[in-house]
């Protein structure tokens, strides 16, 4: 393959690629818009004081008029949209200030729980595999089935169970709070069940590329198991959990909703949460619409981490 | 020789006597423990008073916040309730939305997928597009934002998590009648001269089922740490009922001073959702093992 064609390629498959992004991004933006103006209740009121208040009809209608909320679905939907392409997320009611000011303040716990999360998973998830896989019938089982206890366990009660053992009773680590120790129970409640997750996608894919001929070829060179395993083996192996890993970056960011709000973390899934319950629709938008540009990088940074692993894949579409 | 052809003539007829579905079980003790475990749910979730004497909505307020001792094996809560007992009595509603979403979830996917993989291309493109991004969405964040639209209560959960649960199954059932389209036997049904309609369901959706049954059992645990997980965050069932989810909340506020309000019903979750699981996976590996 020539530079020309290759560089057109990567072009075509860039331009692709941000095309997919972008109606991803449109997408999810129509989905919380009719999320949020099917919700029951009047946002007006929420945003003058809650359901106790009692606000004059003037200042309802003044409201309504300033929020455009005053306009028929259709047009606010427009306008919802054309605002989002010049980069207006607009003005939060709960917060009462812009929903770009409330990410900038609020997305970096997120995103830093979120990196170190994965980040655990995945060095868990390796070192486990990396070690236990056809090591030894029992040996093997065991950690295969760790790794499905792991998944298959809740992050909210797994946060509650590490929040009361080394918060409460032994006292060793922060219950709450922004500071690195209290990062470390937040993080670990994300990285068990993902770390399992990605353990047993890893291992069913290192098995199988153990019987690949090349792992013989290198042994026949005399290469050690350990280097037969992390120099060949694992470069075929990891390649379906990163595949996976875009996806892990979403459900982490999701999952961060529950996290954060037992740990009482600040954060954009706790602020999801509170922006959901008190229907504040600008600051609930901006946040999906946040998650789902985080999930678009991802997604592209790790498709191209995959191609520099496997060079077969450079070019190719899928 | 002669031997291995006997051998495998045995275990032949061993084959022919059971079901083929049990085998996995009887191979298997870890599937076993988790079949065995999920047939007492069940049973438990059809007739609770059979389980315990306890009432688990009666209040005893001089016996509140008792440590799990014999008598009450779980402790109790905040009321004096048997948390043992409000657990056998939750797990009726708990099963019942995990099974109901997972059963929304899987029929809507059901439409889509088959819509998208035999309505022509346009309609392939757009699915296609469609389940790549509900995809992106995570389950819990597109729950969140339908879950209070659709108000508190069971039924809403119910809404709330097979909503959220659509895009995993609609990608599967998509790629499955995508391969199943192009097989043997639809396109002799094709020229046999059968109506399009027919091909459809007696040829393409059964056969594209099968390897939904391994996702929709490992679905149903899923399901329930969903749900219960909304719950958690207060959009679950009004708090008197006993279910696993409620539970959980009412007890998030005493963590610090009495864990087994919130350990116990979790574990339970946990259980149930390891199970399917288990189960699923060794399902998995008879239908690999079966070719198909």
């Amino acid at each position: 393959m020539n530079a020309g064609v290759r560089t057109r390629r990567l072009a075509s498959g860039l331009l692709g690629r941000a095309a997919g992004g972008g109606s991803v991004l449109f997408v999810s933006a129509s989905i919380t818009f009719i999320a949020l103006h099917i919700m029951p209740g009047d946002p007006v009121m929420a945003m003058l004081g809650g359901p106790t208040a009692d606000p004059s009809p003037a200042a309802i209608a003044a409201a309504r008029h300033e929020y455009g909320l005053d306009r028929p679905l259709a047009v606010q939907y427009g306008l919802y949209l054309w605002r989002l392409l010049h980069g207006d997320l607009g003005v939060s009611f709960s917060q009462h200030m812009r929903v770009a000011a409330v990410l900038r303040e609020q997305a970096g716990p997120t995103i830093v729980l979120t990196l170190s999360a994965l980040a655990a998973s995945w060095i868990v998830a390796l070192l486990s595999v990396l070690v236990t896989t056809r090591r030894n019938r029992w040996l093997d089982g065991a950690a295969a089935s760790v790794e499905t206890v792991g998944a298959s366990l809740p992050h909210f009660w797994l946060g509650i169970v590490l929040l009361w053992v080394f918060a409460f009773r032994l006292q060793w680590l922060p219950p709450a709070g922004n500071s690195l120790a209290a990062l470390i129970l937040p993080t670990v409640s994300l990285a068990i069940p993902l770390g399992g997750f990605i353990g047993r996608v890893t291992r069913d894919s290192f098995a199988a590329a153990l019987d690949q001929p090349f792992v013989l070829s290198a042994r026949t060179r005399g290469l050690s198991d350990w280097q037969v395993r992390v120099l060949h083996v694992l470069r075929h192996a990891v390649l379906p959990g990163l595949g996976l890993s875009a996806w892990a970056v979403a459900a982490l960011l999701g999952n961060a909703v529950v996290v954060e709000t037992i740990f009482s973390r600040r954060g954009i899934g706790r602020q999801l949460f509170e922006a959901v319950s008190m229907q504040d629709m600008p600051l609930a938008s901006g946040i999906v619409l946040f998650v789902t540009c985080l999930y678009v990088i991802a997604s592209l940074l790790i498709e191209m981490l995959s191609a520099l692993i496997d060079p077969r894949l450079q070019g190719a579409r899928r | 020789m002669s031997q291995s052809l006997l051998a495998g003539r045995r275990w032949g007829d061993a084959r022919q006597g059971r079901p083929a579905w049990l085998l996995p079980l009887v191979a298997d003790p870890g599937a076993m423990l988790a079949a065995c475990f999920l047939v007492w749910l069940v049973a438990t979730a059809m007739a609770p008073a059979l389980f315990t004497a306890r009432d688990p909505i009666a209040i005893a307020p001089r016996a509140a916040f008792l440590p799990p001792d014999w008598a009450h094996p779980f402790g109790t809560d905040a009321s004096g309730r048997d948390i043992l007992a409000r657990i056998i009595w939750g797990t009726r509603s708990s099963l019942l939305i995990g099974v109901l979403s997972t059963g929304l979830a899987l029929g809507v996917a059901i439409v889509i997928g088959t819509f998208g993989a035999l309505g022509g291309r346009l309609a392939e493109r757009c699915v296609a597009r469609l389940l790549e991004v509900l995809f992106s969405f995570p389950t819990l964040i597109l729950s969140l934002l339908f879950a209070p639209s659709l108000g508190s209560g069971t039924r809403s959960l119910v809404l709330a998590v097979g909503i959220g649960s659509i895009a995993g199954y609609g990608r599967l059932v998509f790629g499955q009648m995508r391969s199943v389209r192009e097989a043997g036997y639809v396109e002799a049904a094709r020229v046999l001269g059968h109506p399009a309609w027919r091909t459809i369901c007696v040829q393409i959706v059964p056969n594209a089922m099968r390897p939904l049954l391994v996702t929709a059992t490992m679905g149903v645990g899923q399901t329930i740490v969903w749900a219960s997980t909304l719950s958690f965050l207060g959009l679950g069932a009004p708090p008197p009922a006993a279910e696993w989810g409620t539970m959980l909340v009412m007890g998030r506020d005493y963590i610090a001073q009495a864990w087994w309000l919130t350990f116990f019903p979790g574990l339970f979750i946990v259980l149930t959702s390891l199970s399917t699981t288990v189960l699923g996976r060794a399902l998995q590996r008879t239908l690999a093992a079966g070719g198909r």
